[in-house]
């Protein structure tokens, strides 16, 4: 009998690992041999396994072994199980005490064969079919989720739903004032940025007074809305996600239902309500800065401010301006929607909240663009 | 790569430890030795800083003031960046599991494996299999974390624990959350694993029934005192404790005197 003490991993000057099986009268005794170490070489097999459980273990040349040899002796158990006729019991007559307890402990729960999962054949096919249909249950999601929208809002107009003010006021924080400074940044940029290539053209034409008309339109009608919408989606309806996504994970969402909450109440609608007030708002902010940003172009190659004002002024009516804005209202509507409902439906892993404020940012920006395409040929067709 | 392990002594001695958060003193001047083939529990109320002691004692938290030593090494001395060798003789399972979910459990165990040294890849496979066997979890090699149950995940993080046959496992809240069956046999593993391999375990517990079944030596951290309560034998410390709190947690708050 080998003494645990042998069992001590010592690489150096070891002899490689071998399994022989013998066969001895109708015995089947097993032989093994050498080091098992996991670090040393494979262990060698005599080609005759003959698929069922040895009778006998001979270890008298076994030496030194760790993990290695039962992991080994569990995969030929095991794979005796599956292939072999004999249907008996194993023995382990003939190993050390502490491996005979090691294997009982590893054969005690038997393998769960409904377990093993068999993974589908992946096909080019397959994936597409499989992408469709996420896209289409997708845009069925987020029409039901709009409606549901609807209805809580229809709910909150009658008094019937139900949310704490507090988080209404810290989401309204959170996506309007703390957005500021962003917002400020790329919106002053993209003034300038459309005052430089405009200006460009329309020196051609010495007509770089108009960089102002230029500026003014696409910041007021364009720009300024979906420049807006674009950080939101990376600021707000990302933390949306993520933060529904994590209170999915936590269970959080099934123990507001427990208590009668509806989580869609109590969640999504200070969330929607907050964006929806705060876009327009926000807009109408990075129009300003946008056109100073346009400004201030337009007064490194020569127009003096109190001139570009008065041109902006001419040029932006307010159809324009409310054009803008009006599209706003339905982008924050979006990025709201989009952003909670893939957060509610994240998996239950935080792997999955991951997923799904990547996902957010992704759907709620090509909502948007999708969306704003949409306006501009409805606006394009009613001339306005 | 190879393991050089001169002789497996595994001794932890902890000196005048003091733990803290900040300014909160967790717990203080803690002294306890851990034999090699010890079966250590730490105990002690919730919240009284059993995680926070696993977490020192495997170098994961800086000690206060104290020291840590391991084989006479001093752990606390020792820089980040040299104490490979002290990580590779540990295996540590966290609370939840702490499984990496973006692998499967075959994944999760076999990472290790193969970060420690070029192993055939049907070992790796084998291992995996043996391991995963040991904790009940045959058959669920391609199981990712998020698709078992929370006692399973638990488990599979004591099979991933033991990947590397390490000297000494430390092992936080195991039998929390298993049922009784699955409880008795992480018992039985947890003797076997110290017969076979002669390791020394840590175990962070609550179970009483399991304490008394495997434990050699529990500490008890007092949250009254914010130190050490008992340390001994849970049989003993259980009848002839000289702490009433300590006959309490072990009696489950029935108050027996002190038997002489």
């Amino acid at each position: 009998m080998i003494s645990a003490n042998q069992s001590v991993t010592t690489a150096a000057g070891s002899l490689p690992p071998r399994a022989v099986w013998n066969h001895k009268g109708t015995d089947t005794i097993l032989e093994l041999s050498g080091d098992w170490h996991r670090d040393g070489p494979a262990a060698e097999e005599s080609e005759h396994a003959p698929g069922q459980h040895p009778d006998h273990y001979e270890i008298s040349s076994l030496g030194t072994y760790d993990s290695t040899l039962p992991a080994f002796l569990l995969a030929n158990l095991r794979n005796a199980s599956t292939t072999g006729d004999k249907q008996q019991a194993p023995v382990f007559d003939g190993l050390p005490d502490v491996l005979q307890s090691m294997l009982k402990l590893a054969l005690a729960v038997p393998e769960d064969g409904q377990a093993l999962i068999t993974p589908h054949a992946s096909s080019d096919v397959r994936e597409l079919g499989k992408f469709t249909l996420k896209v289409w249950s997708g845009v069925c999601s987020f029409v039901e989720f709009t409606g549901q929208s609807v209805l809580s809002i229809g709910r909150l107009a009658t008094g019937h739903a139900r949310f704490r003010a507090s988080d209404f006021w810290l989401t309204l924080e959170e996506c309007g004032a703390k957005a500021l400074p962003i917002v400020s940044l790329i919106s002053f940029l993209i003034g300038s940025i459309l005052a430089f290539v405009g200006n460009v053209q329309l020196a051609n034409f010495g007509a770089n007074l108009f960089v102002a008309d230029l500026v003014g339109i696409a910041m007021v009608r364009e720009m300024g809305a979906v420049m807006t919408a674009i950080i939101m989606c990376g600021r707000t309806g990302a933390a949306f996600a993520a933060n529904l996504g994590s209170m999915k994970a936590n269970e959080e969402i099934d123990a507001l239902r427990t208590f009668g909450l509806d989580p869609f109440d109590f969640l999504v609608l200070p969330r929607l309500l907050a964006l929806v007030l705060m876009m327009p708002i926000l807009t109408v902010y990075a129009n300003i800065v946008g056109i100073l940003g346009g400004m201030l172009v337009g007064f490194m190659v020569g127009i003096p401010p109190i001139l570009y004002w008065t041109e902006t002024l001419n040029a932006v009516d307010l159809t324009n301006f409310s054009l803008g804005v009006f599209k706003s209202v339905f982008f924050g509507a979006t990025i709201a929607i989009s952003g909670c409902l893939i957060g509610l439906r994240a998996g239950n892993s935080a792997a999955a909240v991951g997923q799904a404020t990547t996902s957010a940012v992704v759907a709620s920006i090509t909502i948007v663009i999708v969306l704003d395409s949409g306006f501009a040929a409805i606006f394009t067709l009613l001339d306005i | 790569m190879n393991t050089d392990k001169p002789e497996k002594t595994a001794k932890i001695c902890v000196r005048n430890l003091t733990m803290t958060y900040g300014k909160l003193v967790v717990m203080h001047d803690l002294n306890f030795e851990i034999d090699d083939k010890d079966i250590f529990c730490i105990i002690g109320g919730s919240g009284c800083g059993k995680s926070t002691l696993l977490r020192h004692l495997i170098g994961l938290l800086e000690p206060a003031t104290g020291s840590i030593l391991y084989d006479g090494n001093d752990l606390t001395n020792t820089p980040p960046q040299d104490r490979g060798p002290f990580i590779r003789r540990i295996g540590v399972m966290y609370q939840s599991g702490a499984l990496w979910s973006s692998l499967s459990l075959a994944e999760n165990i076999s990472l290790p494996l193969q970060q420690s040294g070029k192993i055939p890849a049907k070992t790796v496979r084998d291992l995996v299999s043996y391991k995963l066997a040991l904790v009940g979890l045959a058959g669920y090699e391609d199981y990712y974390p998020a698709q078992i149950s929370g006692g399973m995940k638990k488990r599979a993080g004591i099979a991933r624990a033991m990947a590397l046959d390490p000297d000494i496992l430390f092992l936080d809240e195991p039998g929390a959350g298993l049922d009784p069956l699955s409880s008795r046999r992480l018992d039985d593993l947890i003797l076997s694993l110290r017969d076979s391999h002669n390791s020394t375990i840590v175990i962070v517990t609550h179970e009483l029934a399991s304490i008394f079944n495997i434990s050699t030596k529990v500490l008890f951290l007092d949250t009254a005192t914010r130190t050490q309560g008992a340390l001994g034998n849970p049989a003993d410390l259980r009848d002839h404790s000289d702490n009433p709190a300590v006959r309490l947690f072990l009696n489950r708050g029935a108050t027996p005197a002190p038997s002489s």
